[in-house]
């Protein structure tokens, strides 16, 4: 392939992945409604269009058209950029998360993510540790006291569990042994998930990400009964919907995330042996990817309608006297894995 | 006492075995209860399709007792309009050849003011004025609110199980 059709099939990528993903959030919002409503024995929004199919719209349109208020005693300026780097650094984290294998169509091979970067699960733990600033600064910039605390309590949070996250991606980088999240797919070929080889750092994984996320049950930096509405307190129309949607794009990161270290990625187990024809091939695990990632999401939303939050104190003690050393226990138990089978 | 002592006892952190403290296996306990619940009739009411069908006791908007001959049962007391405490109702009277000898000659509820505690029926010594079930109430401005007799009466057989519930229970 030529330089110009690199680029061209990368920015066709990027316009496709990045609607999908704009799409995808404002439909998980509904989705969500939907879900919570259905756990509480109600019925959820099913007005606007079929089954409430385009509430979506209707609320993005009155977002849009409500007042943009900043409070008087606001640092205007880290008030305005918080909302856009929670947004940016949700968005960009999904470059490197590979949506399905390589794709043969007129004799061009085209690999299915963005960016196949070399470092990806690197470049997606630094980019989501960006986060905590996108929170940190609306909380401090907001002058409101509710929003400080919202922003401590985040940064305190995503700090802790950023250690188990990291440790339990460990376990997963010494089997694949790259960075590349293709060859981590790659390497649990058949029923060779990590979620089943080692299944304390799924665990640990999956309970970080929620903290991560900042979702139920670790939702502390927007407790509403304490916390008003958190850092984003002082926050209203487009910049509110900024932090929501980051949010919910979040959640697809963290679940395209636990897809591709844990779940298998895109593989769909033995599908090669039935010998279909490539492109039908491709495509049905482009359908497995987003099948694991919308089971993912919808744990997501189950667990959120389930579990109480934890108190801080609680989620402190999780995250370092529990967490961390299971963390670590599971790199010990993939060492040993190795060493007995390699 | 009895009662008391019958509640199961608190259990705290260390009265746990080792499978509660895990937390795991409790945790999918809990996702399984909602899970279920998922699938079990829902309670929401479609509103404008399904309407709520109130009991007796309930207190919606106050009416004029209508009799069959197309009289209303109110002689224009005025007690209504002095227990009001939010002064909704204007009653003025005016004499008449019936038995009755008084009437209202303009009986007005506003709407905005009234307050649905149904003091107005409670005080009424000719049961002419109680409280219907009608709860659809919207207007689109002040002058539609104020409710005059074409609006009131409402023929007694509409509001039997009211005026039933009264005798029972007043």
């Amino acid at each position: 392939m030529t330089i110009l059709e690199i680029v061209a099939f990368t920015l066709i990528k990027i316009v496709i992945i990045l609607s999908l993903m704009l799409f995808t959030v404002s439909y998980l919002v509904y989705f969500e409604r939907r879900v919570s409503a259905w756990i509480q024995n109600r019925l959820g929004p099913n007005r606007v269009g079929w089954q409430g199919i385009l509430q979506p719209f209707a609320d993005v349109f009155k977002l849009l058209l409500k007042e943009d208020i900043v409070p008087e005693k606001a640092n205007k300026k880290l008030h305005a950029i918080a909302p856009i780097i929670a947004l940016f650094v949700a968005f960009s984290t999904y470059a490197v998360i590979p949506f399905g294998p390589e794709l043969q169509i007129f004799n061009y091979k085209i690999p299915l993510v963005v960016a196949d970067v070399n470092i990806g699960i690197l470049f997606v733990l630094a980019l989501t540790s960006l986060g905590v600033y996108a929170i940190t600064f609306a909380g401090w910039s907001s002058g409101s006291k509710y929003s400080l605390l919202g922003g401590i309590r985040s940064s305190a949070q995503m700090i802790s569990y950023e250690i188990s996250m990291g440790f339990s991606i460990g376990g997963v980088l010494l089997f694949a042994e790259s960075l590349r999240p293709i060859a981590i797919v790659e390497s649990q070929s058949g029923w060779m998930w990590n979620a089943i080889v080692q299944p304390i750092g799924f665990i640990t994984f999956l309970v970080s990400a929620f903290a991560e996320t900042n979702r139920l049950p670790f939702d502390l930096p927007e407790a509403e009964p304490e916390l008003v509405g958190g850092f984003h307190t002082e926050y209203s129309s487009m910049k509110f919907a900024a932090f929501f949607l980051a949010e919910y794009a979040n959640m697809i990161i963290a679940a395209g995330l636990i897809v591709t270290l844990y779940l298998g990625g895109w593989q769909i187990p033995y599908i090669d042996k039935l010998g279909l024809p490539s492109l039908v091939e491709t495509l049905l695990q482009v359908g497995a990817f987003v099948f694991k990632l919308i089971a993912v999401l919808f744990f997501f939303l189950w667990i959120r309608w389930s579990l109480p939050r934890f108190r801080y104190d609680q989620l402190m003690n999780i995250g370092w006297k529990v967490m961390f050393p299971l963390s670590l226990l599971n790199i010990i138990w993939v060492a040993i894995l190795i060493m007995i089978f390699n | 006492m009895e009662e008391v002592e019958s509640k199961p006892v608190k259990r705290r952190t260390k009265d746990l075995n080792l499978w509660e403290k895990i937390y795991i296996p409790e945790i999918i306990k809990g996702l399984a209860l909602t899970f279920r619940n998922i699938f079990r009739p829902k309670f929401t009411m479609e509103y404008p399709e399904v309407k709520f069908e109130p009991p007796a006791s309930y207190r919606g908007r106050p009416v004029l007792v209508q009799e069959e001959s197309g009289v209303e049962r109110c002689v224009a007391c005025g007690l209504c309009s002095r227990v009001c405490p939010a002064l909704a109702i204007e009653v003025q009277a005016a004499e008449t050849e019936l038995e009755k000898e008084r009437f209202p000659e303009k009986f007005e509820i506003n709407m905005i003011r009234c307050i649905f505690c149904g003091f107005c029926e409670e005080v009424c010594p000719e049961e002419a004025i109680v409280m219907s079930k009608d709860y659809e109430l919207a207007f689109f401005n002040r002058e539609d609110a104020l409710y005059g007799k074409d609006k009131l009466l409402v023929p007694a057989s509409e509001l039997e199980d009211r005026i039933k519930f009264l005798r029972q229970y007043k």
